[in-house]
């Protein structure tokens, strides 16, 4: 059913633009045209069925239903509420304190918010659709292990100290009575109409539509440079042993670039076709997404800069350790 | 006077909602003070989990998203 838009890309770029196969040019444009009319497709239409399914699902629903749940189980529920809820980083704010002043464990609130932006149904479509379900299946069992590891670590070295004055105080009033805060502000009814349910995932829809496509064209137009003009055998030649520096080097070069989760598949598809190992694609890549500058001022309002930097740096060491993992079982996936 | 609270950390959808709003009351010609709240701490008094909110006098009206131009003058008082 895909192969209609390579046959799309094959006539756009050979014969509309008469570029010649196999050359740089047209390697390129035929790998951008092909995988933004894929991915912007795949987009509409799965967004919009999988928010017809997930209309009654809300954060504050999520919330009520971690409030008090065992330690364990509330890591593991945290961090798939994590990959089912899209992410836009202007509620992770909002959601942390939520979460916090109904008395749910630091760990738990970042169980969700650090498997959040690295899974969602997005990533989902493009991981499946240019990466095949095998690579899906073990991207999403990392950033969900990232997110309930790291969750428990917080808890067990009690990061709650380091939150800012007011946050902490409402995580303290929130555990002495938990059940204050959910009852009231209603999480909406859990039946819907149809139409209802229409409205919702039209508007989410256009809503995430709006807010991703420019990420599409710049993951895959860089995808698409790497594709045309990285030199063939070049990646393989120097990285693809997984040399065990390449992996922390990876994670570190990728603090600086700041991508959304969309933006970087399509990146990764183009790595990963060059030869570069599975583990230092996945540390590069979630370290782009996930250990991002901005994300992380932003929290500097409910956090203070030991936590932050606590949490940064445990991340690095994560991906770190996921990169260098992967590299050394790859042979047997 | 209506006192009118627009509450979130100042992401675009924000800023539209209390343009949005502003605009609204003055076709409307009814009289409200439009300030957008961007302390963290307000969002825990008002129970907020989706921005933008929208406070007025006090009662949450509306959470998550640019709210619908109907919803708006609804809250309007009519003078």
């Amino acid at each position: 059913m895909l192969s209609i838009f390579t046959v799309f890309a094959d006539w756009f770029a050979f014969q509309l633009l008469s570029l010649t196969p196999d050359t740089k040019l047209g390697d390129s444009v035929h790998f951008f045209v092909e995988d933004v009319t894929k991915i912007y497709a795949l987009l509409v239409i799965m967004i919009y069925t999988i928010a017809l399914f997930r209309a009654t699902l809300n954060v504050e629903r999520v919330r009520n239903f971690l409030v008090g749940k065992h330690r364990v189980y509330g890591y593991v529920f945290g961090s798939a509420f994590g990959a089912i809820t899209p992410f836009c980083s202007c509620s992770s704010i909002p959601v942390f304190l939520g979460f916090t002043s109904a008395g749910i464990p630091i760990g738990i609130t970042l169980s969700f918010l650090l498997t959040s932006p690295l899974i969602n149904e997005v990533a989902l479509i493009l991981l499946l659709s240019l990466l095949g379900w095998k690579f899906t299946v073990i991207y999403v069992a990392v950033g969900m292990l990232v997110g309930i590891l790291g969750g428990a670590f917080l808890d067990a070295i009690r990061a709650e100290r380091w939150l800012q004055s007011f946050a902490a105080k409402a995580l303290q009033q929130g555990q002495q009575a938990p059940q204050a805060n959910t009852t009231e502000s209603g999480a909406g009814s859990t039946r819907l109409t149809l139409r209802a349910r229409h409205q919702f995932a039209q508007s989410e829809a256009l809503d995430i539509f709006g807010r991703v496509w420019k990420w599409v064209l710049l993951g895959v137009g860089l995808g698409a440079l790497l594709h045309g003009y990285v030199p063939d055998g070049w990646i393989e030649q120097h990285l693809g042993d997984g040399q065990w520096w390449s992996v922390p080097s990876a994670v570190l070069l990728a603090i600086p670039l700041y991508s959304n989760v969309t933006g970087i598949i399509p990146v990764m598809e183009s790595l990963l076709i060059h030869g570069l190992p599975i583990g230092t694609t996945l540390a590069f890549c979630m370290s782009t997404v996930a250990a991002s500058f901005p994300e992380f001022i932003l929290l500097k309002q409910v956090m203070q800069w030991r936590l932050l930097a606590t949490v940064f740096a445990m991340l690095l060491v994560s991906f770190t350790l996921v990169g260098w993992l992967f590299n050394l079982i790859a042979v047997y996936l | 006077m209506q006192d009118i609270k627009v509450l979130g950390s100042g992401c675009a959808k924000c800023e539209k909602t209390a343009s949005l709003i502003e605009k609204l009351a003055q076709e409307q010609g009814a009289s409200v003070t439009v300030e957008k709240e961007t302390r963290p701490e307000a969002l825990i008094t008002y129970g907020v989990m989706r921005t933008p909110a929208v406070v007025i006098d006090g009662q949450l009206v509306h959470s998550g998203g640019i709210p619908a131009t109907t919803d708006i003058v609804s809250w309007f008082k009519q003078n």
